[in-house]
């Protein structure tokens, strides 16, 4: 089996509201070297598929279709075997 | 002209909507539960608001693939009326029936206030009844209403006319402060290019009577009915 391990992060371009609201309260706690903060999410998929390539196209697919929302999102994503 | 409300596991303005449809409008109103796969027989079908799939993953993102959207998706390719309200509207931007997304409010809070709109595009089908001018103070009620879209599509927007209501100050005039929830270009509401979709994060169907305070969201059914009626003819 193979395990996807996707991060998902709102793009560049986009404001994030969540990353400036914790950047904000680590300013709060006294880590004033903190520059930047962005929040995004982590998701496991995990595949009943050992061959990488076939892995490779239907995570990105998936990714694609309803994982992210390309207007406002990127994402990366590894594959481990578990 | 018969409308159908979709109701999803999650959906909580269905009510308010079949409400002011079936009470407020006096027409005839269906709820179509979002398994269907037909909405065969409807003029104009409203999608409410509320937190479909307790908006897992992101607001409106597995809605948008339930049975009866695909049946949603033909309608409004053939030219249906299709309006979405709150959750509706990020159902239709996730569905690809409408450009832009919608993600948190930047000031980081649940807005539960109300707003007034004004009309940027007279000429579709829920706007022709307006009158000139006249802005429309509708409530919202949404944690993720910022609506986004990149430079060049906002640009191909406006070129389009398909921005339809922006956030204003009671005197008319669109500026930050007036925008709830950090929507780009204090966009409100947009359509798609045939003006036969609509999405808007105000709550139309909660202002249609002198007692909920105003009854400036019935402007935009009576555009609905007005359209439907000429199109009769």
């Amino acid at each position: 089996m193979l395990k996807a391990q996707i991060k998902v992060l709102l793009k560049q371009s986009v404001l994030d509201p969540q990353g400036q609201a914790v950047e904000k309260a680590l300013g709060a706690l006294g880590y004033n070297n903190v520059e930047k903060v962005r929040v995004g999410k982590y998701l496991e998929v995990t595949l009943a598929e050992n061959d990488l390539d076939a892995a490779n196209k239907q995570v990105q697919e998936m990714c694609e279709r309803l994982l992210t929302n390309s207007v406002i999102e990127d994402y990366t994503f590894t594959l481990v075997e578990v | 002209m018969k409308f159908g409300v979709v109701v999803f596991p999650g959906s909580n303005c269905d009510l308010d909507a079949y409400h002011f449809v079936k009470d407020v409008l006096a027409q005839p109103v269906d709820y179509i539960w979002h398994q269907e796969e037909s909405v065969a027989g409807y003029e104009c079908i409203i999608l409410p608001g509320g937190s479909s799939y307790g908006d897992y993953l992101r607001s409106g993102a597995i809605a948008s693939f339930s049975p009866v959207m695909k049946a949603v998706k033909d309608f409004a390719l053939r030219g249906g009326l299709v309006i979405g309200i709150g959750n509706g509207f990020q159902i239709l931007v996730e569905a690809g029936l409408l450009p832009g997304a919608l993600y948190r409010n930047t000031a980081l809070q649940f807005r539960c206030q109300f707003t007034y709109l004004k009309v940027e595009n007279y000429f579709t089908p829920f706007t022709k009844a307006i009158e000139r001018g006249r802005l429309l103070k509708i409530p919202i009620a949404h944690g993720e209403g910022n609506y986004y879209v990149d430079k060049d599509t906002l640009h191909r927007l406006e070129v389009k006319g398909q921005i339809i209501f922006r956030y204003a100050t009671e005197q008319a005039e669109v500026t930050a402060a007036a925008n709830p929830n950090g929507s780009v270009f204090n966009i409100a509401g947009v359509c798609n290019e045939n003006k036969n979709v609509l999405g808007m994060m105000p709550h139309p169907e909660r202002a249609g009577e002198a007692i909920l305070g105003s009854e400036d969201g019935k402007m935009i059914f009576d555009s609905i009915l007005k359209h439907w009626e000429g199109s009769r003819l």
